[in-house]
């Protein structure tokens, strides 16, 4: 097995080196980095890589990016790049956010995406930095075999590089791989290449050119959830006359081997330590303290078994679908639960408010396909502003609620690949005057009116036309 | 609720007292029937307190989607609607074969919420249309039986009949079904004949007519419609009541009713060409002799009459000859003599039991037991004869209409479990009546008998108003009447005027009423006790809509020692096959099952609940009750993947499949005579331990049930059976186990594809094979229907 894969590898080196000679020319590489030491976390289904790169400056004119690169095939899977640099040193160090951003450069050797960081501060001549990168892939674990029995566990692959792909020289790397369990069948060996326990060490490599790319190929189980909502829809409803409601439409697949054959009911039920090692029967969401009426059901009616424990800083909700789920299985359901509204909707200046909720899935270690927000407005509501701490498509949507006669602005945020690494905040802003609030009540106040109006009026006119 | 609104203009010194008891008893019945309608409408909420707001059982899941398709395709496309999803390879016309009533009704009432942008989900307005149209009912009954006895009698039946457990075993939020609806169209039916027959307008008549048509459009019970309606005209008839309100009445109802009944496309040219109608006819054409006859007595001389009389009975007796050839003709001339299967055994009661397995196989076509005459109706059984009684005093064209209408719903009932459903409004009418009277008599006496209560002019004055308070309402009524049609007949008249006479002289009337009178002590202890029975039927509806009737069946839930057990399975199974399996793939099951696949996992099913083509279903029958390798057979050529069993032993739910079976083997023995009941029986017995027979042991049924049963608990214990099983270990050759239930209740097998022929073998064995290749498949094809 390692044969090709050292073959292949030496191939892409030379490759990647020649491509290096040919576009040596940026200003890029007057960065050099002196030590970058990788972890790759493979113990669940999104694959979480902590990249510590301790950046020099080795031209002459102060430089404020940093680039980093990416594989195509990485990129497609790239669900969050985060960055910060480190200050002071041992015990004082603090960590400064940076902003990271996806850029293209003029000559990519074989398409090689890029993610600029702007540094805070530019890197004079000869000082050092550094950085701290979080990035995290999904879809990145191929289950192999692709199909597995009701009493096999799951393994899959896991390919990478055993060098840090970068536009810039480095002089010491090491690789860290960490595998959910001891349990791996193959991994590529790079020398020098060490295994011990639950850990897969690459490295350390010294002098690799920029571009530089040696490819591995991990092969290892790993019996974790796969969850994966393809699709998510959550509309958040704000009503001023106090509540929140949150109505949130799940499709929900395990993403891992196909289970194939039977589905043994004894088998599951008397040995669960055999059976069924990479499905899953639970799910935990964590909802917003001081939630109320959660429900949570299917097309055909509530599912019965959930659990919900609140205390006053969160509330989880632990569901179970249906059935428990197998490789490959679907499940769709809905959650829908309300919220006080004084603990997410704030003023911010005269008749201007904003709503503060999270974004991102409530559900734990789950990776969503596609991800709707719809933050339906009151009515009457305008100027609406979402402000989302990341790119996101947006657009406006009306929506007709309860006795609406103009309708009600829906502002609908729409984003792909969605981690739990992005639940964080984001705030809609939007005008409303408070006199709208009495709208609907006045409409019912007077057809009831009319109406009695029209049943005296009936009772005192005679319209027989023979008098 | 003796008098709320007495309506009497016969003492003119208490006019202005009156108009204000008057409008006082109006706004005070208004209110009542206000919480009536309430108290119909959240007594029918316990299931959804109880579980959920989810439709229930078979049949409504069935309506449920058809609402669906309704709401979202429109109606157009719904009348044209072909549904291949069920009754694989054949399919289903739905638009042509259902009742449209109760889906139309649902799907206007959710466009005219959604119009109103109050987004309610189909679901909900599916599962809250039969509590609206209880109250619904609920008036209509107060209406009904207002005309028939007054508004204290109206009253009393409708607060009988918003709690009347029969009903309440249809109408609970969630049973999504047609009764629901049918039933409120059945008593306004009845109500708005009553009232034309009462005041002899032709706009009562049409609205009449138009009710019929609703009631056409809800439920196959129509037919009780269009043969009570033209049994009261003949009883009417017979006893000399004719009258031209009566005309009025009747014959609008035939011409308009049966026009519009034709445009419903399940019944079109039935309407016209089966047995049901066929009555409705001849009692037209003799309402019209009838007519004619008065009409020539009218303007002939005595004399002239008697010539005219003998002239027309030798020429009517040869027309009326023809008329019945032809008549017997038509009848004999159609398949089943014109009666459809349902109809025959409501005739004769053993008649679906020796012919029809299908409709002796579902529990509700079967006859009731007495308990569940005390279970659906309770102490209205008790007050029926009494209400009959009370009708009698004065038989009027109204109350006769009630006594026949109760006698045959009697008679229904006990043929049919079903048929309770038109009992129940039956009873609550009668009951109302009953009751209204009852305290009417005991608070007279008590009034009576008390000194120093009110002033005697007073206590005369309110006397005369409720004690003769039928009758005047008779009067005001005749008033009305005469006021639209002057030639009334003469009986009516004088009967009327007998009225009038009586009534200036309340006087010596109050005198002969105080000598009727109850002693005090009796009248106290008979109202407390009437109080108490009533008590009692309140409480019995409340246990019986809060316990017996408000399981959806699709959930099932068990009390044990450590808490609440709930029973999701069915869903489980169907939302597994929703999800899991490919959007063509058609799934096999016993009919029972039929239409909650389709609507809650959007499967093709081969068989389901509708039941229209026997020999589909004795298919699918076959194939359960034979051997694996037959039952593949068939199954395959069926183009079935899946096949779903229900089992009950592990958990103990009793009406699973393996207690069906026998209808399965009944129904596929009567298509296909390989299949023989005695060889599933042993010794006349049917069981499923050791000592059952081993075609029972070999058939597919037992084996989907019982695979890999004993390996739960060693033995193989079946909870429903409470027995071992008699084979415990066996394999599955052409069948594969996907999907168990969590406790077991569903169990999904699919078929497995067909085995690679082995080069080798087929080259050997080819010469063999060609010459008996041709036995072989005549030997199959007499085992497998489809080849």
């Amino acid at each position: 097995m390692e044969g090709p894969i050292r073959a292949r590898e030496a191939l892409a080196l030379t490759l990647f080196s020649l491509l290096f000679f040919l576009s040596r020319s940026s200003a890029l590489h007057d960065l050099l980095i002196s030590n970058a030491e990788r972890r790759i976390d493979l113990s669940s289904h999104i694959v979480k890589v902590y990249l510590t790169l301790k950046v020099e400056n080795a031209g002459s004119s102060p430089a404020s990016e940093v680039v980093l690169a990416f594989p195509p095939s990485q990129v497609d899977h790239l669900a969050t790049v985060e960055a910060l640099a480190t200050k002071g040193k041992r015990k004082k160090t603090t960590f400064v956010r940076l902003e990271v951003k996806p850029t293209e450069l003029p000559d990519a050797p074989n398409d090689t995406k890029y993610f600029t960081i702007y540094l805070a501060n530019p890197l004079n001549s000869a000082e050092s930095i550094t950085l701290e990168v979080l990035y995290m892939l999904t879809h990145s674990l191929e289950p192999f075999p692709a199909e597995i029995g009701q009493s096999e566990s799951q393994l899959v692959y896991y390919r990478d590089s055993a060098l840090v792909l970068s536009p810039y020289h480095i002089k010491q790397q090491t690789t860290f791989i960490k595998t959910p369990s001891t349990k791996v069948d193959s991994f590529t060996r790079v020398e020098p290449t060490n295994r011990a326990g639950t850990e897969i060490k690459y490295g350390p490599y010294e002098d690799h050119t920029p571009y530089s790319f040696s490819a591995i190929l991990v092969h290892f189980e790993n019996n974790s959830p796969f969850a994966v909502v393809e699709e998510l829809v959550r509309e958040v409803e704000i009503s001023h006359w106090g509540n929140l409601q949150v109505t949130e439409q799940y499709k929900l697949v395990h993403a891992g081997a196909r289970h194939k054959g039977v589905f043994s009911r004894v088998d599951y039920q008397s040995k669960p330590s055999f059976n069924g090692v990479s499905s899953f029967r639970y799910l935990l969401a964590r909802l917003p303290p001081r939630v109320h009426s959660v429900y949570y059901r299917d097309e055909i009616g509530n599912i019965s078994s959930s659990h919900l424990r609140t205390d006053s800083r969160k509330s989880e909700l632990e569901i179970e679908p249906r059935y428990p789920l197998f490789g490959g299985w679907k499940a769709t359901f809905v959650i829908g639960y309300g919220l006080p509204l004084q603990d997410f909707l704030f003023e911010s200046s005269e008749d201007r408010r904003y709503v503060n909720f999270t974004f991102g899935c409530p559900l734990m270690e789950t990776v969503v396909d596609k991800l709707t927000i719809k933050v339906v407005l009151p009515e009457g509501s305008k100027d609406p502003s979402a402000v989302v701490p990341f790119p996101v498509d947006q657009h406006l949507e009306t929506k007709y609620s309860y006795l609406d006669v103009v309708g009600r602005t829906v502002v609908v945020l729409e984003k792909k690949n969605v981690v739990p690494g992005h639940n964080s905040h984001f705030q809609v802003y939007y005008t409303f005057k408070p006199i709208f609030m009495l709208a609907e009540p006045l409409m019912l106040a007077s057809a009831f009116f009319l109406f009695f109006v029209a049943c005296i009026a009936y009772l005192h006119i005679d319209l027989s036309i023979r008098k | 609720m003796a008098a709320p609104e007495a309506s009497s203009a016969a003492v003119p010194t208490l006019m202005t007292n009156n108009t204000l008891r008057n409008a006082f008893g109006g706004v005070l019945s208004f209110f009542i029937l206000l919480l009536i309608g309430v108290l119909a409408f959240s007594i029918r909420l316990f299931s959804v307190i109880k579980y959920e707001s989810v439709i229930h059982e078979f049949d409504p899941y069935f309506n449920y989607r058809v609402t669906q398709f309704l709401t979202k395709n429109g109606i157009y496309e719904f009348w044209n609607w072909f549904d291949d999803r069920t009754w694989y390879p054949l399919g289903r016309v739905i638009g042509g074969t259902v009742y449209p009533g109760l889906t139309l009704t649902a799907g206007t009432i959710w466009w005219l919420l959604n119009s109103l942008n109050i987004p309610l989900s189909v679901e909900t307005v599916c599962v809250f249309t039969a509590p609206i149209f209880s109250a619904f009912a609920s008036w209509a009954t107060y209406l009904l039986t207002k005309e028939v006895k007054g508004a204290g009698a109206g009253l009393t039946a409708a607060v009988l009949l918003a709690m009347v457990p029969s009903y309440i075993s249809r109408s609970v939020a969630g049973s999504y079904d047609n009764e629901a609806v049918a039933i409120f169209a059945l008593i306004f039916t009845f109500y708005l004949y009553i009232k034309t027959l009462n005041t002899g307008s032709l706009f009562y008549a049409t609205l009449n007519s138009i009710a019929y048509f609703y009631m056409v459009c809800s439920w196959g019970g129509y037919t009780f419609i269009i043969n009570l309606i033209p049994m009261h005209v003949l009883l009417c008839i017979v006893t000399g009541r004719y009258s031209s309100r009566l005309y009025i009445a009747y014959a609008p109802l035939v011409v308009l009713g049966t026009l519009l009944a034709a445009l419903v496309p399940v019944v079109g040219f039935n309407a016209v060409m089966t047995s049901e109608h066929f009555a409705s006819f001849l009692v037209f054409i003799i309402i019209h002799v009838v007519a004619l006859v008065y009409y020539i007595k009218g303007i002939l001389s005595p004399k002239m009459f008697k010539v005219a009389v003998t002239l027309v009975i030798s020429a009517g007796l040869a027309v009326c000859c023809a008329v019945i050839a032809v008549l017997i003709a038509l009848v004999a001339s159609s398949p089943t003599k014109g009666w459809s299967g349902r109809s025959l055994s409501l005739l004769d009661p053993t008649y679906a039991s020796k012919y029809i397995p299908i409709i002796a196989s579902v529990s509700e076509h079967q006859p009731p037991t007495w308990p569940s005459y005390f279970m659906d109706i309770n102490v209205l059984a008790f007050l029926v004869p009494a209400g009959i009684i009370a009708c009698f005093l004065p038989l009027s064209d109204a109350s006769s209409f009630v006594v026949l209408y109760i006698a045959t719903s009697v008679y229904f009932s006990g043929v049919m479990v079903r048929l309770m459903l038109v009992l129940a409004p039956a009873a609550c009418i009668t009951s109302g009546i009953a009751l209204s009277q009852a305290f009417d008599v005991f608070t007279r006496s008590i009034k009576f008998q008390l000194p120093g209560l009110s002033s005697n002019t007073e206590v005369d004055a309110g006397e005369t108003s409720s004690a003769t308070k039928e009758a005047q309402n008779d009067a005001v009524k005749t008033e009305k009447a005469e006021e639209t049609s002057k030639d009334r007949p003469s009986r009516k008249s004088k009967k009327k005027e007998r009225e009038h006479v009586e009534k200036p002289s309340t006087k010596t009337k109050a005198e002969k009423k105080r000598l009727l009178a109850l002693p005090l002590e009796a009248s106290v202890i008979s109202l407390l006790l009437l109080v108490f029975l009533g008590a009692f039927y309140v409480v019995h509806c409340v246990w019986a809509a809060a316990e017996a009737y408000s399981a959806p069946s699709i959930v099932l839930t068990s009390h044990s020692h450590d808490g609440l057990h709930v029973f999701d399975d069915f869903r489980e199974a169907y939302a597994w096959l929703r999800h899991n399996t490919d959007v063509d793939d058609k799934v096999a099951s016993w009919w029972d099952y039929g239409y909650q696949t389709t609507a809650m996992a959007n499967r093709t099913v081969i068989v389901d609940n509708n039941t229209w083509n026997n020999t589909h279903i004795a298919t699918v029958g076959t194939a359960m009750s034979s051997p694996e390798k037959a039952a593949w057979e068939i199954f395959h050529s069926l183009d079935v993947k899946y096949i779903l069993v229900v089992f009950g032993g592990l958990v103990g739910y009793p009406s699973d499949d393996i207690n069906k079976f026998l209808w399965m083997v009944r129904i596929g023995g009567g298509v296909f005579p390989h299949i023989k009941e005695p060889d599933y029986l042993r010794d006349g017995q049917y069981r499923i331990d050791s000592q059952a027979t081993p075609t029972m042991l070999n058939c597919l049924m037992y084996k989907l049930s019982y695979y890999r049963f004993v390996e739960t608990d060693g033995k193989g214990f079946d909870r429903v059976r409470r027995t071992e099983i008699g084979k415990k270990y066996f394999k599955l050759t052409h069948f594969e186990e996907v999907f168990t239930t969590h406790h077991w209740m569903v169990r999904i097998y699919k078929l497995k594809p067909q085995k690679n022929r082995i080069r080798g073998k087929t080259k050997k064995s080819k010469s063999k094979t060609s010459s008996t290749s041709s036995s072989k498949r005549s030997g199959t094809r007499k085992k497998n229907p489809w080849h």
